[in-house]
């Protein structure tokens, strides 16, 4: 595909641009609050506060933020690599099989800190299976990964039904959950991080994943920038006839890009089953998955931009608890509507403003170099 | 004669249920076939069950009802043809925004306007469709055979229902018969041709798109003024992705739209008639696996294991004329 606009400068295209689509995204959000009758900026006002007031609060932003970090990777991988994976929701939700068993087997025994690297395994595993599938698929049957990847997503929801319903349920409870997990199930809270700044964590659910999604971040530069295989992937995504000229084996690329994008998604489930609820309830990942796009699509798939975006997620979700408490008509709902329209202005129409960016900037640089033309002379 | 009756009793529900996965899956054949992928049906729908809820309850008008869904299922589909016609943005991430757009803000508006929890007011006669009883009906139902499929297979749906089951020849002959749809078949395939032709390919697609806006305001409507009498929320539960699994299934044909609809809504049917009872041979089937089963059956024709489908060649790339 042509790409029909001039080059910018750093700052504009990884700064700039990125903001004005969120400012856009946010102010369609603040005419939807008039619709409802509520004074938007009040509502900005409960958002910061309830995200930032506290550090309670801030220890349930980072919360949420660190579930968004797995989701949002999770997506940007596959980006990275020209593949759209949707199914974030339905591995993420398969991933917590990995984590419950892991729980279930040894935290009777064992201490949380020989649980932790086996459920880690294990949601990575149970993730990267659900997407292996569609990866398979694509690559070795040509079927489309989105299709796939949606289907997968009921599949997973459907499966999981059954196995809290039927299998993973303890016996004589009714409830679609498995037993709560003793205390080799449950992971240490970041309490002393928090500390640090003179913050007190409360009741918050801030826990060691946290770290963990910081060195996936991490993890996730490095393979994309730093390695041979990071480098296929994005000669994949960027033209994949040159990169089938250069010799990249395609259906071996897509396999694993797709199997390390449903890894990250799977041990989102790390964060909610052993850092919160301390057992796997049904629809714990409760639509993280598809924030996942959005995150990537904000933080344009780096993990620089991913962690940042993912914040602001978290504080959307936070906060958003607030405004709902505090202003009853604007339920948690509005951050669905937020989340889409960031999707929307930062991923359908990222290049809406960006010819008159665009123009901007040349008719700068014309009259920069008419002045310097003017001081030779 | 038991049998039969729950045969009758089985396939009438499946109609009902078929009815707004024909609208929809009929919709997305329609900018499908123009080139546009469109995942945003399933928000379109609950848009469009949105607006038919709330100003029928607020007119007590079902036919304002209608004209509203419509108009607003038509708009969000505009939203989708500027963002991947116009602005050559990904059509699918713009169908995922749509989607949650229109999750959220049915919520929100729906609880700011009526505060019944993201309900519409249950809707009183005037403000929906009523089911149609052909004449003769109710003096025949006791004719073996023939008298049940006259009087309860063929008769008492709603006006909408019959419409559904028109609309797939209607669509047929649009998209075959006339100058617009092999121009719109074209552009999905080889929109540089279309161009060369001297026809506009953004027109031909927006046109596709506001084909496909009605469509799924129909289906909206048919949810919350006919099934139900108001919008509940969240009432298209995945019926948007189910209408694109079966226009997938259908490999991006009418009347095997109208088919794969039928098999999705008679599996549908069937999970609920056959909750707890236990089958001969394969004993008691989950209600989970009959409820996945239409996902499956799409991912194993996606993998070609069942005939291939093909999906129109320009679909999902945006059109850019060479400078």
């Amino acid at each position: 595909m042509s790409t029909p606009y001039a080059k910018l400068p750093g700052w504009v295209e990884y700064g700039l641009v990125p903001l004005i689509n969120l400012a856009v995204a946010f102010v369609v959000a603040g005419l939807v609050v008039l619709l409802v009758g509520e004074n938007p900026f009040e509502a900005a006002y409960h958002l910061i506060n309830g995200a930032f007031g506290r550090g309670e609060y801030i220890g349930f932003t980072l919360y949420y933020a660190t579930t968004f970090i797995f989701t949002g990777l999770a997506v940007a991988v596959a980006f990275h690599c020209g593949l759209f994976n949707i199914g974030g929701e339905g591995q993420a939700y398969v991933g917590g099989i990995g984590v419950a068993l892991a729980c279930l087997w040894l935290d009777q025994t064992m201490p949380w800190y020989v649980v932790f690297p086996l459920a880690i395994i294990g949601s990575a595993f149970f993730g990267a299976l659900w997407a292996f599938l569609p990866g398979w698929l694509q690559a070795k049957r040509g079927s489309h990964i989105v299709i796939t990847t949606i289907m997968f997503n009921f599949i997973a929801s459907s499966l999981m039904v059954y196995l809290l319903t039927r299998v993973l349920k303890p016996l004589g409870s009714m409830a679609p959950q498995t037993r709560t997990f003793a205390e080799g199930g449950q992971l240490p809270k970041l309490d002393w991080l928090l500390s640090i700044f003179g913050l007190n964590i409360g009741t918050a659910p801030f826990n060691i994943s946290f770290l963990l999604a910081l060195a996936a971040a991490f993890a996730v530069w490095v393979l994309i920038w730093r390695t041979k295989l990071g480098y296929e992937m994005r000669t994949m995504g960027h033209s994949p006839s040159a990169a089938r000229y250069a010799g990249i084996r395609e259906s071996r690329i897509t396999v694993i890009a797709m199997m390390i994008s449903g890894g990250l998604a799977g041990m989102m489930a790390l964060n909610p089953i052993m850092g919160e609820q301390f057992r796997m309830q049904l629809d714990f990942v409760q639509g993280a998955g598809f924030v996942g796009i959005a995150v990537a699509l904000m933080g344009r798939s780096h993990p620089g931009g991913i962690i940042p975006a993912a914040i602001l997620f978290g504080v959307l979700y936070q906060g958003g608890a607030e405004i709902a408490f505090e202003m009853p008509s604007i339920s948690r709902d509005m951050i669905v509507i937020i989340q889409g329209l960031v999707i929307l202005f930062a991923g359908a129409l990222e290049n809406m403003f960006r010819p008159a960016i665009t123009r901007a900037f040349a008719m700068q640089g014309r009259r920069a170099a008419a002045v310097a033309q003017t001081k030779g002379a | 004669m038991d049998f039969f009756h729950v045969l009758v009793v089985l396939l009438e529900s499946t109609i009902r249920v078929s009815v707004p996965l024909v609208f929809a899956a009929l919709a997305g054949l329609f900018t499908e076939r123009a080139g546009v992928f469109d995942i945003g049906l399933e928000g379109k729908m609950l848009g469009a069950a949105f607006a038919a809820g709330a100003v029928a309850a607020v007119t007590q008008s079902v036919w304002i009802g209608l004209l509203a869904a419509i108009l607003v299922s038509i708009l969000l589909s505009l939203v989708h043809g500027y963002a991947s016609i116009t602005q050559r943005g990904n059509q699918i991430v713009s169908g995922v925004a749509i989607n949650f757009i229109v999750a959220g803000s049915t919520v929100i508006l729906g609880e700011a306007w009526f505060r019944q929890g993201g309900r519409t007011p249950a809707l009183a006669e005037g403000a929906r469709f009523q089911t149609i009883n052909f004449p003769f009906a109710d003096a025949v139902r006791d004719v073996p055979i023939l008298g049940p499929i006259y009087a309860d297979l063929l008769s008492g749906h709603f006006l909408l229902t019959y419409l559904a089951f028109a609309m797939v020849p209607a669509s047929w002959w649009i998209l075959y018969r006339t100058r617009f749809g092999l121009r719109l078949r074209a552009v999905g395939e080889n929109p540089g041709a279309v161009d060369t032709a001297g026809i506009s390919v953004i027109w031909l697609r927006y046109r596709a798109v506001i084909c496909c806006g009605i469509l799924c305001g129909f289906a909206g409507a048919y949810l919350s003024l006919a099934m139900t009498a108001g919008f509940v929320k969240g009432m298209t539960a995945g019926k948007g992705y189910i209408a694109l699994a079966a226009l997938i299934f259908a490999k991006w044909r009418p009347k095997n739209v109208m088919l794969a609809c039928l098999l999705f809504g008679f599996l549908d049917a069937l999970a609920i008639r056959l909750q707890g009872t236990p089958l001969p041979l394969v004993g008691q089937v989950p209600v989970q696996l009959m409820q996945a089963l239409p996902y499956i059956l799409t991912v194993i024709l996606l993998a070609g294991f069942i005939g291939k489908a093909i999906p129109p060649k320009a679909g999902g790339v945006p059109y850019v004329k060479e400078r």
